[in-house]
Formats: structure tokens, sequence, C-alpha cells
């Protein structure tokens, strides 16, 4: 913050600097994708485009009648890249390029050593020859894969209609199905912006954002196939791009998320959005019973259990396309007079039970305070992630709405294996706009918490805090009084470490010209761009000025914050200088109001080693939690 | 007999009965329970509010309350409102531990809600005591007549083999509902309340739990389903 504020000048030389090296980078970078000529052709490499393709039939149109596709090269490059510097060692690109114009390229990363490879003279050693084997291996490799993959095609045809199991699964969730019925061979399907796939290691269907699981489970049945093709070389696949589509994996214990994007996202934002999908799984689940499952039955029917969650997982993905929290890790608080704030974070402190661990009180789908547990503050703190998920689940479902909720829910960064126990209720129904989360780590708490939530609602209607809530919203920007400025993202780092504090960001209401939803996706597209840019793992910026079609955008990233500004298209550099120094002025001005300050504690464990992290009685929690069927 | 059914949400509005009162007041604790989809959350609103609407499954166990006013008696029903859901089966005797009234509900046009049913009531047989728990069958979705798959027939076999009260509901309609309610609250009276020690009396705090207030108890009693 300090920075542009001491020194504007040096940060505008500064940016041409980084330019100028932004381009030369871009240049350095293409090389890397750059491959060897095909060295030798193997004839079984016609399995392997036969096996895109069916991946095709779903995804690609185009390919579909490149099933017959002969004389296909199957580049393996790797060994002899350019680019080594940029190239890690343990990296191989494996080109597929059959007929038609849509190169595919399959990045695979070596799964032993991950990032290090290249520092270990050793290891790449090692690596290389094991790169030898595969490639004199290769023909029996790919004969093997063949093998595999039909195996598993039949396996799933087989399972599709004779399996109990998952007809019990699919009568379960009949209820529920709200654009499941779409028709996965139509072109409406193919063209949605970004398909996410969750199935399982034996190549069952568990979730799909359009469409029904069954109707997809031959895609399925192919993505599998791919990441078994990719393992049974020792590698990973990480991800598939066609010119259109990118398509990324992610392999998460027993489980396997597939994303293909056409959204222009980078390969590293969508995985996080994976990870998103994958916590909310384990949020409803945990880990430890997912383990449990597959280790005890493979070709488990994880939908049984997901049934009636669909909605969620839908709810989920539609925030991760349209709330910028989850592509910045943190989390938007409603802007409130800091009085106001202490006053309610006061009457959480007054509110307690023993075993209850965390406070948080919402107010249009935005934290209002959060209040934890002194021995929980002390030993972690609350992440962004847990947070999304919360909001997410009373987001999705209605059901709150009704009556005040209990149930079991895991916070997956916090602990991905033990449930804490969920109270949630709104405070002003009939509106429903208020509500009231209190997490317990004991399941029989229910009274003890459903009492503080009535102290909690007494102190509230004497102090009529309700109607100042109501009162309170986003702010727009022109509260900045900086005229070119539209719109903007910013997300401190600068806390005190003592208070190991929740991450946040502010950002004003979007407000013409992107009111409208297309638009507002469009300056998020545009923002996601900047953060891949800045975030990028081969050659990260720090600085961004970005001239667009229709606004002129600029991000910057210090030790202190993380800033994404749009300007109008006429700005000038110099101005948008002048501007961001009024801007983190303003910020600073108003960080009390912004943001959760100080984040207040109380103390109700009566044995603090009872805490609930680790401790031996919750792990007891999951193995309570058979999942005994009653079928 | 002159009782009326008042709608009046426990928690938010304090009722105005006290225990010098004539009419005591005595808690009811009342679990749902059945498939996903047959109409648990509907029929509780019902209950509890005489509304309907489209409701989301139901994340965990929602907790609703309603009071019935008998001509002796007032009862406070606390409806235990569980998500049919199969993710939460484990925790489910949670919220039927200690019910007075087991509402076992299916989906008249669905052969198989009404067969999960017949598994959750042989769940419950392992953990009630006969007597103090009223198990009554509902077949909700009266209003869709023209899909049923569950005579009414057949409801009633099942009833009167398990001895168990029988009725058919429609949450949509309402039709039944406000019957049905007053229907199982005669009966807990008669049943459950005439027991020594059989309903508790309902105050401003409610003093359940009290063993596990100072003491943390992580094992929890008997939260286990089956083997």
């Amino acid at each position: 913050m300090t920075i542009a504020e001491k020194n504007p000048q040096n940060c505008l030389s500064d940016w041409n600097g980084i330019m100028e090296r932004d381009i030369q980078q871009e240049g350095e970078a293409q090389k890397v994708n750059v491959c060897d000529p095909p060295s030798e052709s193997n004839p079984p490499a016609e399995t392997l485009v036969t096996t895109f393709c069916l991946l095709g039939n779903h995804m690609f149109a185009d390919t579909v009648e490149q099933k017959e596709a002969r004389g296909t090269a199957v580049k393996k490059g790797g060994e002899e890249n350019v680019d080594q510097s940029h190239c890690a060692a343990n990296e191989q690109i494996l080109d597929v390029e059959p007929h038609c114009n849509q190169a595919k390229k399959l990045e695979t990363e070596n799964s032993e050593d991950q990032n290090n490879a290249s520092t270990n003279p050793a290891d790449s050693e090692c690596e290389d020859a094991a790169m030898d084997n595969d490639q004199s291996d290769s023909g029996e490799f790919v004969v093997t894969m063949l093998a595999k993959a039909k195996l598993e095609e039949q396996g799933i045809g087989l399972k599709g209609r004779s399996s109990p199991l998952l007809e019990a699964g699919t009568q379960e969730s009949h209820g529920f199905m709200s654009h499941r019925d779409e028709d996965v061979m139509a072109d409406s399907w193919r063209q949605h912006r970004k398909h996410v796939f969750v199935l399982s290691e034996a190549g069952k269907p568990i979730y799909s954002r359009y469409g029904s699981e069954e109707a997809l489970s031959s895609t399925m049945g192919v993505m599998m196939a791919l990441v078994s093709f990719v393992q049974s070389g020792d590698n990973i696949i990480r991800s598939v791009y066609s010119e259109e589509h990118i398509v990324v994996f992610l392999q998460k214990g027993p489980l396997v998320l597939v994303c293909v994007s056409s959204s222009r996202q980078s390969e590293e934002q969508l995985r996080a959005e994976l990870l998103y999908v994958y916590y909310q799984i384990i949020s409803m689940l945990t880990q430890a019973s997912i383990s449990r499952i597959f280790e005890h039955k493979k070709n488990y029917d994880l939908r049984r259990l997901l049934a009636g969650s669909e909605k969620i997982l839908d709810g989920l993905l539609n925030l991760v396309d349209s709330d910028p929290s989850f592509l910045l890790a943190a989390v938007h608080c409603l802007p409130l007079a800091s009085s106001l704030r202490e006053s309610l974070s006061q009457t959480l402190q007054k509110a307690i039970t023993p075993n209850l661990v965390f406070s948080i009180l919402i107010a249009k789908n935005q934290l209002l305070t959060i209040v934890q547990e002194k021995t929980v503050i002390e030993d972690t703190r609350l992440e962004p992630a847990d947070v999304h998920l919360l909001l997410n689940l009373i987001g999705a479902s209605s059901a709150f709405q009704a009556g005040e909720i209990w149930t079991p829910i895991c916070l997956p960064l916090f602990n991905p294996d033990c449930y804490f126990y969920a109270y949630i209720s709104y405070l002003d129904p009939p509106e429903c706009t208020v509500c009231l989360l209190l997490l317990s780590t004991d399941k029989e708490a229910f009274y003890a918490v459903a009492d503080c939530k009535r102290k909690i609602e007494e102190a509230m209607v004497a102090q009529n805090s309700l109607s100042l809530i109501a009162k309170a919203q986003s702010y727009s920007v022109s509260q900045v009084g900086v005229s070119d400025l539209r719109h903007f993202m910013y997300k401190p780092f600068d806390v005190p470490d003592n208070y190991r504090q929740l991450t946040q960001f502010t950002s004003p209401e979007m407000e013409a010209p992107y009111s409208s939803e297309d638009e507002k996706m469009r300056l998020l597209d545009l923002y996601r761009f900047m953060h891949s840019r800045i975030h990028s793992t081969s050659r990260p910026l720090k600085l961004i000025y970005h001239v667009a079609e229709r606004e002129t955008l600029l991000a910057w990233v210090t030790s202190k914050f993380e800033l994404y500004t749009c300007f109008s298209p006429l700005v000038t550099k110099a101005c948008a200088i002048t501007a961001i120094t009024k801007l983190l002025r303003w910020i600073k001005k108003e960080e009390d109001r912004l943001f959760i300050r100080y984040p207040p504690k109380y103390s109700t464990t009566p044995n603090p080693s009872k805490s609930s992290r680790g401790s031996k009685s919750d792990q007891q929690d999951t193995t309570d939690n058979g999942f005994l069927s009653l079928l | 007999m002159g009782e009326t059914l008042q709608t009046s949400p426990g928690g938010a509005q304090r009722h105005g009965v006290t225990f010098n009162r004539p009419v005591r007041t005595l808690r009811v604790k009342m679990v749902l329970l059945g498939s996903s989809g047959v109409g648990k959350s509907s029929l509780a609103l019902r209950f509890s509010k005489d509304e309907f609407r489209t409701v989301s499954p139901t994340v965990g166990c929602a907790y609703l309350t309603r009071v019935v006013h008998l001509s002796d008696v007032t009862l406070r029903f606390e409806i235990w409102d569980t998500a049919g859901q199969e993710k939460y089966h484990s925790v489910t005797p949670l919220y039927y531990r200690g019910a007075h009234t087991a509402l076992l509900i299916y989906d008249i046009s669905k052969k198989e809600t009404f067969i999960r049913a017949q598994m959750w009531l042989k769940e419950l047989e392992k953990q009630y005591i006969p007597g103090s728990t009223v198990i009554w069958l509902v077949g909700n979705k009266g209003d869709l007549t023209q899909d049923r798959q569950v005579s009414v027939q057949e409801g009633q076999a099942l009833a009167s083999d398990r001895g168990l009260s029988f009725t058919e509901t429609s949450a949509l309609s309402g039709d039944q509902v406000s019957e049905l309610l007053l229907a199982i609250a005669h009966r807990v009276y008669e049943c459950v309340g005439a027991q020594q020690g059989g309903l508790s009396e309902w105050q401003e705090t409610p003093h359940m739990d009290l063993h596990h207030r100072d003491a943390f108890n992580p094992f929890g009693s008997c939260c286990k389903v089956g083997p």
C-alpha cells in the first residue's frame, strides 16, 4: 500500500520493465510447447487416438469421424526438449495430432518426483532411464492399455445395467433432477462453457454438472481409461488441450475429477475449482469415510450417498463461476460500521455453551462476523474455502428456512476426517436474510446450542440489530471518488500475525456497464485472465497493465496486498497510477468498515485437549459413521 | 371435543402457558422418517405452519415446533424432520432416540418408498420399547392417485400386521394433515402421557440433556446403527 503512495513514478518504470520481460517470456514460453518431430511411429498409436475420439464423441463434435483415422503419429517429446530451463526434466509432453485441426496435447507429470527432479541429478537419471524404458516398451505398454480400456468399458457397460446398487441410487435421486435430463448427445450439451465430472477410480459416474450420470457412463469410462493409461506409465495425467477446450484432471484419493472448459481459464484455476468440488463432497461425507468405503468396495456407487446433494454441487459450480471469492480464495464480508460489527460479535461471544467452536453471522450471503473458540484460534484459523463451502450449503438449501437445522458437516481444510455439528437458523423469518451458524463438536448439543440462538435473538432484538443489519449493503465504486475507476477487488495480506485472521477481500457492487449477467461474466473473465498471469506457475508477474477492448485493467500484487482494478478504456497509465494511489488511501481509511478487523474469541471448551482438530474423540465420529445401508 | 389447532411457532414466540395454570404443557418428541423425496419436510411444514412450498432436500435434520391444545392438556410437538438421504442415516438414530412418536412416511406413487418404510420400521423396532412410542404409517402424496403404486389396502394391511396406525395424507393439498396431527396428539397423550414420566413438562428453558452439559461425551451413548 505504501509503495504506491511514496513513489508512483518508480512503479511506472517497473511496469515497463515487467511488461517488456513479459513479452520476451511469451516468446520463450511458446518454445516450451514445441515438440520434437515424430522420431518413431508407433503402430499401436491408433489405440490412443481411438481413446481420444471416444472422448470426442461427447466432448468434441468434430472428432467423431476421426475414429477411423490411421497413420496418426503419437509424438513423445520431453527427453530432448529445446528449452530445458523452462520445461522441468520430469515433464513429458505427449503430443497427439489427429488429422483434424484439433491438436491435443497431453501433459503428464511424473508422480514420484513432482517438483524437484531437476535439482536432483540422480533422480533425473532415473527419470531418463524410466522414460527410455517407456519408449522401448511402448508397444507393449499401449497394448496393455488397450486391454485395460476395453475391460473398463465392458465393466461399465455391465454395471450400468445390472448393478442393483446403481439402481437404488438412481431411484433415490429421482425427485431432484433438474437439468440432469439434458440430452448428452445434443449440441446444446456440448456447448456448455464448463463441464464438471466426478467419477470413482473404478470409472463409476458420481456427478456430472449437466446431463445424467448414467447417460455419461461411457464418456466417464473413457476419462478413467485416460487416467489409468497414464497411471500405468507411473505418471499422472494433468490436462489435455484442444483448440476449443481444455480438459483438466484432478485425482484425490479414490475420486477423479474432470473439468472440460471452453472458458479460457488457466489450468491452475480450473484445478482449483475442481478442488472446491472435491472439498464440498468431503464436507458432506468426510475424507475418511470415502476412503473407507472404496477400500471396502472398489466399485461402490457413491451417488447413493450424494443423492439429494446434487443441488449443493450445482450451486457451488454456479458460485465458482459468478463469485470472485473463489478465485481470490478470500471471504467477502458485508461492509458494516465497526461499532455495530463489534456489538454483534459481543452478542455472539456471550451466547456460548461447552464445545461450541465457531459462531458465524451471515447476512445476504455475506459474512457479518465470526467468533471462534480460543483454543481453536490458537491451533489454527478458519480457511476461506471452508467458509465458502458453508455459505454455499446455506445458499443452496431452502430447507433452512423452514426451521432450525442440526446437521453433521465437515470442514475439509480444518480437518477432512471429522464432523462438526452445525446449527443453522434464520433470525429474521420470513425474509430469511440474516442467518446464524453455530458449530459444535458435540452431536448431542442441539438443545444447548439452540438455547444460544435464543439468547442471541433476544440480544439482537434488544439492540435493534436486525433493522441495522437490513440497512447494511455493499458500496458503490463512486464512493471512492475516482472518475475513471469502474470496479476493483482488493485483498490485503497485511493482517497482524497474532490474529491469524481470515483472508478477506473487498469489492464494490458491479455497476453499469457491468450490470447485465453477460457483462458481469465478461469482467470476471478479464479478472480471471489477469489473475492467471499474476499467478502463472512458470512466470508470475507482479504488475500488469492490460488494455482490453472495452476497458483497461491493472493488476498489482505486493507483499501486502493483491489488487485488481478496472478502468474506463480511455484512462492513461499515469491516471491509473494516481487512481490507484487514491483508491489505496480510501481503502485504508475505510478498512474498519470493509473488513472484520479483530476477530473476537471465547472460551467454551472445559478441557482444551478436547479441541476438535485431530483429537481422538472426533476420530471416533467417523468410525461411527459406518454408512450402513438400510436397503 | 373442543380442542383447537392453533399455529404457534414455539421457538420464536413465547407461549403464554406456564406451569401454575391448570392446563399443563407437555413436550412430545416427534420424528419423521422415510425415503428421500416422500414429503417429510412438506408434511413438517404443514404441521408447523400449515404452508406448502417446494423444498430442497433436507440437510441433516430440521427442527420445528407446533403446539396442539387438547381439552385437558397442551402438547408441544418438537418435530424432527430427518433427511431421507442415505448419507445421513448414520446420524438419524440421534434424532429418533427418545421419540414419543415416529411417523413412517412413504410416497403412494413410489412402491420402493413403501418398502423402505418397512426397513425403517425394523430399524425403529430395534430401539423402541413397545408402548412408549406411537408409530404411525403415513402414505403421503395422496393427491397423486393417478400414479398410485401402493394401494390403501396394502398400507392398511402392513399397519394392522405390525400394530401401527395408518393414514393417507397430502401435504400438497393439506388433506388429512391436521386430522393426523390431532389423532397423533390423542394417541400420544393416551399411551405415553399416561405412563409415569412418559412426557416431560415444557418450561421456558428446556433442560434436556442435563447429564451432557458438564461432561464432554464424545462417544455418544447409542448412536451406532446396526452391527
